[in-house]
């Protein structure tokens, strides 16, 4: 039990925390958007590697980093509106759509890889983020390491999450995008366009899964691995139910996450990893995403219209 | 743009789009194949001559048909109640994993075929059944749920191959013993490198078929998927269905993995399965989720994957194009297929 305190109190358990969390945030908060938008965007798994793949492709052929970040917002939009394209308009099942468009990002990014670098062995490299220098709050004893020695890139995913909950609750376009997602015909009574708010969430959101991913070759590694998101987005998909569809939940959920998350990797080399074999180790933050699937089903508020699509003149 | 139901749609609709979002993917397919730099009119012939250019193109296709004729099925079956199972992987290695141990002396013959093929059956239903109830009983959705099983599974796998089931023989390579000779499927034809796992794909689509036009189940599947309220007002128990629902698909998938330990591989390993259960939503809904059909298009998208890889080699495309041809076919087909239905109209 000692190594499990000592690891809890440890500096850098915190870091790795915040660290893990970061991307975590990014893309639940894009998949958040499209859910409450009445959108269940299951593309997220491959927007993410999208982004992952066309962010470190960006900077590796010479742009800047957050030149990277950009292309893969970009990308993760443009894999959105096809998303959005097949689900909104047309109405076609979101589940099928959604893996579609996981299975053919997935792909597009491997092709585009493999076409591009033809006889790499081992993916380049790229210089990634460096932790920021924060004055004063930096130097603080233990806290210092904890929690502000990150890249700019993760203090970019806190940022990203007050604005989508500040966006959400205080400005008109949120009270819209909310109630598109609870009673789609309302919104439409009032001279809003029901497929323009929620195309613009689903297109917004992708836009954030990708730059989720892009944290992955840009700030936590340096290199693009073809299973490097590896059931990330999925877990994002089970954090924003743990969230119950709020932006401070869901980022309190996914911090509790990458806690566990950065826990098992630190217990594999105590004595219980000694023991126990590592698979369950690995499998602890799959297992945990299904107990807090389980956990919250009782007192889910899923937006009423979540999966239900809005065809004008239909009841 | 709003859409309008059509209300006799002409057969030319029904049979003309799907195809047309055919001709839209080897469309694509020219595409990518002029982005990388190669003739876009001879891929096409190179795919097709990889696939069934010869008696041992032909062999490969089908082999490689078999156990997405069975995730197919799995998959055809759940999506017609609207289970969706995205969990067909996970009862893969469920079903893989039985054939391993129940196949390397437990049992002898002639027992050990039919008990490892329904325990197989028994593990991947099971498999099935924890997402079913969790979302019967709690709601919670079994989109996700599946899919999170689907990395336990394989992390599972990891475990048994380097712990209780390791190959002593396998000279560091993660796999399992060896199956006995006893509890291997024969070949279909002798000297032919088909084994009889196909035969028995094609059996299964025959018996889905039948449980689906001919029985009660059948027709409690279909009314459940197309309209779960109206069901349990006509006094359908639309929670049993799904439950048993799940049991045949959970099976059906099992009986993927176990016909690639049985029938191809002979032991487990963790590249067993390219994402073979994936790959069956591709076949289910290029099949719209017919049994029959899911035969015939597990044999194209089988087709299109060994034809890539021959392709791959000579013309120097990469053989992700079988993965992109597929995903866009899979999209193109259920927007055709809403299209034959509805009518897009201005307003």
């Amino acid at each position: 039990m000692s190594e499990i305190v000592d690891i809890l109190i440890s500096a850098s358990f915190w870091a790795a925390v915040i660290r893990i969390a970061s991307p975590l945030i990014l893309a639940t908060m894009g998949e958040l958007i499209c859910e409450r938008a009445g959108v269940l965007n299951l593309g997220i798994e491959g927007i993410m590697v999208i982004g992952a793949f066309t962010g470190w492709m960006a900077v590796y052929q010479g742009m800047p980093l957050w030149g990277g970040v950009a292309v893969a917002m970009g990308a993760g939009m443009l894999f959105g509106l096809l998303h959005a394209t097949l689900t909104v308009p047309f109405g076609l099942s979101q589940h099928v759509v959604g893996l579609g468009v996981t299975l053919f990002a997935t792909a597009s990014a491997s092709f585009a890889y493999r076409l591009m670098l033809p006889e790499v062995t081992s993916p380049p490299k790229i210089e990634p983020f460096q932790p920021l220098e924060i004055p004063v709050l930096g130097d603080l004893p233990w806290l210092g390491e904890a929690l502000f020695s990150q890249t700019a890139l993760t203090w970019a995913a806190f940022a990203v999450a007050g604005l989508v909950a500040f966006t959400l609750y205080r400005t008109p376009l949120g009270l819209a995008v909310r109630a598109v997602g609870e009673n789609p015909a309302a919104v439409e009574a009032q001279g809003l366009s029901v497929t323009g708010l929620r195309m613009g969430a689903v297109i917004v959101g992708s836009g954030l899964m990708a730059v989720g991913g892009a944290f992955l070759t840009l700030s936590a590694f340096s290199s693009f691995f073809f299973e490097m998101v590896n059931g990330r987005g999925w877990i994002c998909v089970a954090l924003v139910v743990f969230g119950a569809w709020k932006p401070g939940k869901a980022v309190l959920g996914a911090i509790l996450f990458a806690a566990f998350d950065a826990l098992q990797i630190r217990l594999q080399q105590t004595d219980l990893g000694a023991v126990l074999p590592y698979q369950l180790f690995l499998a602890l933050p799959f297992i945990l995403s299904i107990l807090a699937l389980i956990l919250m089903s009782r007192r889910a508020e899923v937006p009423a219209a979540l999966m239900v699509p809005y065809n004008k003149g239909e009841r | 743009m709003r859409l309008e139901p059509i209300a006799n749609p002409s057969p030319a609709r029904r049979l003309g789009l799907p195809a047309l979002a055919l001709v839209a993917t080897l469309g694509v397919a020219m595409l990518l194949a002029l982005v990388a730099g190669a003739n876009p009119f001879a891929i096409l012939g190179q795919i097709a001559t990889g696939a069934l250019g010869s008696k041992l193109a032909i062999l490969e296709t089908l082999n490689r048909a078999t156990p997405l004729i069975f995730t197919g099925l799995a998959i055809a079956v759940a999506f017609r109640a609207k289970l969706w199972n995205i969990g067909a992987e996970a009862q893969l290695y469920a079903g893989a994993i039985m054939a391993v141990v129940l196949g390397t002396g437990a049992l002898g013959s002639p027992l050990v075929l039919p008990v490892s093929a329904l325990a197989a059956m028994l593990a991947g239903a099971a498999l099935l059944l924890g997402p079913v109830l969790l979302k019967t009983r709690l709601g919670v959705d079994e989109v996700v749920t599946t899919l999170l099983l689907n990395f336990i599974m394989l992390l599972f796998v990891s475990y048994l191959l380097e712990g209780p089931m390791k190959d002593p023989m396998g000279m560091g390579w993660p796999k399992s013993t060896p199956l006995i000779p006893e509890a291997r499927l024969p070949r279909l034809v002798e000297g032919l490198r088909l084994h009889w796992g196909f035969a028995l794909a094609i059996i299964a689509a025959v018996i889905v078929w039948v449980i689906q036009t001919r029985t009660t189940l059948g027709f409690e599947i279909r009314a459940v998927g197309q309209n779960p309220e109206a069901a349990r007002f006509a006094g359908m128990p639309v929670n049993a269905v799904m439950v048993k629902t799940a049991l045949l698909s959970g099976g059906l998938a099992a009986l993927a993995g176990w016909s690639e330990v049985a029938g191809l591989k002979g032991h487990l390993s963790s590249d067993l399965s390219p994402g073979f259960g994936y790959t069956g939503i591709i076949v289910a809904m290029l099949a719209l989720l017919h049994p029959l059909g899911v035969v015939v298009t597990a044999i194209f998208v089988a087709g299109i994957f060994v034809g890539s890889d021959a392709m791959s080699r000579a013309a120097g495309v990469p053989t992700y194009i079988a993965d992109m041809l597929l995903a866009t076919a899979l999209l193109f087909m259920v927007l055709a297929i809403l299209l034959t239905k509805v009518r897009v109209v201005r307003g």
